[in-house]
């Protein structure tokens, strides 16, 4: 037990560069598992949290450009969502890890975008805005006609109506999808140390301490469960907060007609 | 390829690119594309008996076959599919490899699992060390095969238990009271009209298995994105007689525009079978073309 706790302050951080320098090498235990590859979860949060606090502004935005009238809103946003939509995240890493590359030769300021945390973060970033605003635009489109003729006839308008009624209907209709969104959104981010993105000094993700596991002990029956575990728990934890948020959305209808979000895989991903 | 492309150096423009972009390595790169289509070929079928395998099962009326079922189609919710990914490509040759031991070698003695390795008799290695060079690559696609089809079995079985439940249950009590055995209900009602309920989802899944191609990769397939790295990469006038400098950014925008294309063509070829499954079917979408019929 005590041999763990040590395990813990060696490895506990050792994700983010701190604690023991070298990966343990041989005679791996159970411990050693569970704390790096939790040590790695660090990173997915990171990139799935940020990514999904970012995304959900400009998701907002492209949504409402994809919706509006004024067609040089309109196409541009249309495909922003196409793009990002209609190709695989693992090119995209791919691709903008050699654009950041090239960039960096011309224009040295380019260097932190490299490297993981910054460069793959604006792809999740982007991505997950494509994702989510194609849920939110069909939101918007399915917003019943009766509110929003309502909300002029209280005389909202413009920017009033957008925040008091559109917004808050949209995000209300859109929930559950997005719920969705936000648990593939982390799966996503085990592809990061996968592409092109160089894990620095064995910095990595969860997915990278489980994948050097299954290859240096030839036996992926331990690590990748270990990694299940964590990544469940982690979608428990999301379920969680976003029915709180649900719930709050949807707090001013009758009883039975809240919706509770049940979790069904989303197939867009 | 061309005649005049034994000089490369003498060569610009237009006919340097058509001689670099026909050299034998670049042979490699579009037949790898072929993978890929191969891959998807196999893959979806073969996914999709699995799916339905599960569905099957899912609502079966035996207990432990419901919980298998379910089990199944719930086990990749919560799990990157990439993990997937790399657990069973190991996970399944370990797998085959022990079951060829338990057959081949019943008189070993010593553990299979030894430290850190994973040791089987000789004449149970899969592939044979002394096969030829393609036996081993065809065994890596089809593991690859095999874990895209568990993988997206699964999905594909939530799409199809789902549209087994869509279909209105007034046509299986018909069924019934016309004294249609259950496997008779279940063969000509159900399953013929259950898939206009599952196509939106089904095309979805299309979607994300097209998406999902480049993650062979991972499972060392020599596939596109394994070429258009080894290809683009900085290429030195000493090894090559095509010379460039990083060009990785390149082809990779070339994969990106493979892919943005071959998801578009879906789209529309999918919106095409929608229309042609909705026909004579009792959804707002069959209404509206019995509609547009009459009109």
């Amino acid at each position: 037990m005590s041999s763990c706790l040590q395990t813990i302050q060696d490895y506990g951080l050792r994700s983010l560069g701190y604690g023991e320098r070298l990966l343990p090498k041989t005679d791996f235990t159970l411990c050693e598992h569970f704390t790096l590859i939790g040590s790695g979860m660090l990173w997915n949060i990171y990139f799935g949290v940020l990514a999904l606090l970012f995304g959900f502004f400009l998701a907002t935005a492209v949504a409402l450009g994809k919706a509006s009238d004024n067609r040089w809103v309109r196409k541009p946003s249309e495909w922003f969502i196409f793009i990002f939509r209609g190709s695989p995240l693992f090119i995209q890493f791919f691709f903008a890890y050699f654009l950041f590359l090239s960039l960096k030769k011309s224009y040295p300021m380019f260097d932190a975008f490299t490297s993981a945390w910054l460069g793959a973060l604006i792809v999740l970033f982007l991505n997950t805005a494509a994702y989510s605003g194609e849920i939110f635009y069909g939101a918007l489109r399915s917003i019943p006609k009766g509110d929003v003729e309502a909300a002029d006839a209280y005389g909202l308008s413009g920017w009033t109506r957008f925040r008091r009624i559109i917004w808050p209907t949209m995000l209300r209709l859109a929930w559950p999808a997005y719920t969705n969104e936000a648990i593939f959104l982390f799966h996503a981010t085990t592809l990061v140390f996968f592409s092109a993105f160089p894990s620095w000094k064995q910095k990595g993700d969860a997915l990278y301490y489980a994948s050097y596991f299954a290859d240096k002990t030839f036996n992926p029956f331990v690590p990748y469960p270990i990694l299940a575990f964590y990544f469940i728990l982690l979608t428990l934890v999301i379920v969680g907060i976003f029915g709180l948020i649900n719930r709050r959305l949807n707090r001013h209808l009758p009883q039975e007609r809240r919706g509770r979000i049940r979790f069904k895989p989303n197939l867009m991903r | 390829m061309f005649s005049y492309c034994t000089d490369p150096s003498a060569l610009e423009g237009l006919s340097w690119l058509s001689c670099y972009l026909t050299t034998g390595k670049h042979m490699g790169f579009y037949i790898s594309f072929v993978v890929v289509l191969v891959l998807l070929a196999i893959t979806a079928p073969v996914a999709l008996l699995f799916g339905f395998a599960g569905a099957t099962a899912a609502r079966s009326r035996v207990a432990p076959l419901r919980w298998l079922g379910k089990a199944y189609t719930s086990i990749v919710r919560g799990v990157p599919d990439i993990a997937f990914f790399l657990f069973f490509v190991i996970a399944l040759d370990q797998g085959f490899e022990w079951l060829r031991h338990q057959v081949k070698c019943p008189d070993w003695d010593a553990p299979v699992r030894q430290g850190n390795d994973f040791i089987v008799c000789d004449i149970a290695k899969l592939p044979l060390s002394t096969s030829p060079q393609w036996v081993h690559e065809t065994y890596g696609f089809f593991l690859a095969v095999l874990t895209f089809a568990i993988v997206f079995g699964a999905f594909a079985a939530n799409v199809l238990y789902g549209g087994m439940r869509a279909v209105p249950r007034a046509q299986l009590e018909t069924a019934e009271a016309y004294g249609m055995t259950h496997r008779q209900t279940f063969w000509r009602i159900l399953v013929p009209q259950m898939w206009v309920y599952a196509l939106p989802g089904l095309g979805n899944l299309w979607m994300v298995l097209i998406k999902a191609t480049p993650l062979l990769f991972l499972l060392g397939v020599e596939d596109i994105v394994y070429w258009a790295r080894e290809l683009g990469g900085t290429k030195n006038a000493r090894f090559t007689d095509y010379p460039h400098g990083d060009w990785r950014i390149w082809y990779f925008l070339f994969l990106l525009v493979f892919y943005l294309a071959f998801t578009r063509v879906s789209e529309i070829v999918l919106e095409r079978l929608m229309v042609r499954l909705s026909h004579g079917q009792a959804t707002t979408g069959g209404e509206k073309l019995r509609k547009g019929a009459n009109a």
